[in-house]
């Protein structure tokens, strides 16, 4: 059963990864990382590490890829697929010459492939007899391994140092974010006033601070 | 299934990821390849937590899903923040640091 389970996942992930690689829509390969992402949790399952397996559902393929597909939809998702993304034969605007770009994926494909062959060397010719076996002793129990409250304590006692500091990364990225993708300001903003009135609200909202109202292009724009 | 097997998943997950970084030349898909190499990597720190029946290798894989979240979210913005300067959306043509 759990041959056939992890045969299945990882046919999953591999189609997953393909798919990702090649599809020319972004929108497609979104959608393939998801089916990656699935596939990759049931073997995290496989492997017990249940509650890695359900964050990674719940967050890399819920929250994050919802993210992806925003993004994707307001860019325009296929804006490579309609300008061809095949080797752009010496087009206008294309840089370098049109043998440039198939030189590129084949010595993509081939770095690839060397890159795979070292690391299946490198990870299965150990020599570590572990490696052949099905891991360490399990037994089944509330706060065994992999559990949630076998990760949570070792999040809040061994490991306290990294969590905290992955709760701070992930501040210091969400204020990035917004500084980034901010309608106004950035580089080339002149800080002109286009003949506007300043008025008491922005002091309390000033211009190119990323509010919503900005967001939506409200009457200070 | 020994450990091998999903270590071997791991390698061609990443590898595959790394093609994907190297030959596409959307961001959105070099950062959807991006994932790939990190998820291949978490597999297999998965693979070796269970090997030795210890949990470190799961809370690393979770602080690199942390990271991973973080890449996205910077890497989103810039495309955005791309898209707004009418900016074309390809790395071969975004070369300004390159000189």
């Amino acid at each position: 059963m759990s041959a056939v389970l992890f045969f299945i996942a990882g046919f999953g992930a591999i189609a997953g990864a393909v798919g990702v690689v090649m599809l020319r829509d972004p929108f497609y390969a979104v959608l393939a990382l998801v089916g990656h992402l699935i596939s990759l949790a049931i073997l995290f399952l496989l492997l017990r590490a249940e509650f890695v397996a359900a964050v990674q559902v719940v967050v890399y393929a819920g929250a994050v890829m919802v993210l992806y597909v925003f993004v994707v939809a307001y860019v325009g998702g296929s804006a490579e697929g309609a300008r061809g993304d095949e080797l752009r034969v010496g087009g206008p605007g294309s840089i370098g010459h049109g043998s440039v770009g198939s030189n590129l994926r084949l010595g993509g494909v081939i770095a690839g492939g060397a890159l795979l062959i070292e690391l299946l060397i490198a990870l299965l010719g150990t020599g570590l007899e572990a490696i052949g076996g099905q891991g360490a002793g399990y037994s089944p129990g509330p706060r065994t391994f992999g559990t949630p409250a076998y990760i949570g304590n070792l999040l809040l006692t061994r490991f306290l140092l990294a969590f905290e500091a992955a709760s701070f990364l992930l501040l210091i990225a969400a204020v990035g974010a917004v500084v980034l993708a901010r309608r106004r300001g950035g580089i080339d903003d002149d800080g002109d006033m286009n003949g506007r009135v300043l008025t008491p609200l922005d002091l309390v909202r000033p211009q190119g601070t990323g509010t919503m109202a900005e967001g939506v292009g409200g009457p200070h724009q | 299934m020994s450990i091998a097997w999903y270590l071997a998943v791991s390698a061609i997950v990443f590898s595959l990821g790394a093609v994907g970084v190297i030959t596409r030349r959307n961001p959105l898909v070099v950062l959807l390849c991006l994932e790939l190499m990190l998820n291949g990597a978490n597999l297999a720190l998965v693979a070796f937590s269970r090997m030795w029946g210890n949990g470190d290798g799961q809370i690393l894989a979770l602080i690199v899903m942390t990271v991973a979240a973080c890449e996205v979210c910077i890497g989103l913005g810039m495309i955005v923040a791309i898209y707004r300067r009418r900016l074309p959306i390809d790395v071969d043509e975004l070369r300004e640091l390159q000189g």
